[in-house]
């Protein structure tokens, strides 16, 4: 599945998006984030907060205990500050 | 009642005066108009602001904005609906966002501008970062903006 990151989380991430394959244990959003967590320091850095993180599935906002399954695209990011 | 609907994510700067024209053009059934117009502001606290960046998730910001405004139509009897949002770099005084809700009356106008703007700051995939002379860094997200939000739940 593609992965996009915005705003601080992709400068802690330090890419904009990639394509990942999370292993089938991976079922929810907020597990996705965990296994991030445990990828890299830049990944833990970005996702220290897991509850400032917000998600989106498919352009369409998710909550920590979303699946992920079948998934195409999902986002992180901060809360939004737009308007 | 036609409602046709404008929503565009931008560099360029818009002209509030020809927005309004284009909502209204040949309508004879609109009987009020309002414009919400957000700007660039320097004051921010104490630290004077020299510059926004706004990001956002193309696609996902469009597709945000549409379910808004097609929940705005459902709630409010609305003749039309322009939504810009700007993306970039801005100073000061510069157009941020423009809000265009039109109806036959004004109380359906006033309530669905305001219904549009707490939901595009607090969940529409913008984000801002600002250049002061306390240095550069994300903007935060504001408590009263959710709080402003959530007001428009139903029950």
């Amino acid at each position: 599945m593609k992965v996009k990151y915005f705003a601080w989380v992709r400068e802690r991430v330090g890419k904009a998006e990639e394509t990942i394959e999370p292993p089938a244990t991976v079922r929810t959003v907020e597990e996705l984030i965990a296994w991030l967590s445990a990828q890299s320091e830049a990944y833990a850095y970005a996702f220290e907060k897991p509850k400032v993180i917000r998600a989106a599935i498919d352009h369409a906002h998710a909550k920590p205990d979303t699946a992920i399954a079948g998934a195409r695209e999902i986002a992180f990011f901060p809360p939004m500050t737009g308007g | 009642m036609s409602c046709p609907v404008t929503i565009r994510i931008q560099e360029d700067d818009f002209d509030l005066a020809r927005e309004i024209e284009i909502l209204t053009k040949s309508r004879t059934d609109i009987g009020a108009v309002v414009s919400f117009s957000g700007i660039c502001r320097a004051d921010e606290d104490s630290a004077k602001v020299a510059a926004l960046t706004l990001e956002h998730y193309p696609g996902m910001a469009e597709e945000e904005i549409k379910r808004h405004v097609d929940e705005a139509t459902s709630r409010w009897p609305l003749n039309g609906v322009t939504v810009i949002h700007r993306v970039g770099r801005f100073m000061p005084g510069q157009n941020i966002v423009l809000v265009l809700t039109a109806s036959q009356h004004r109380q359906a106008a006033f309530q669905a501008a305001e219904f549009l703007m707490d939901y595009l700051k607090t969940s529409a995939p913008f984000w801002k970062k600002e250049e002061s002379e306390a240095g550069t860094g994300w903007v935060e997200a504001e408590a009263r903006d959710d709080e402003a939000a959530a007001r428009w739940t139903r029950s």
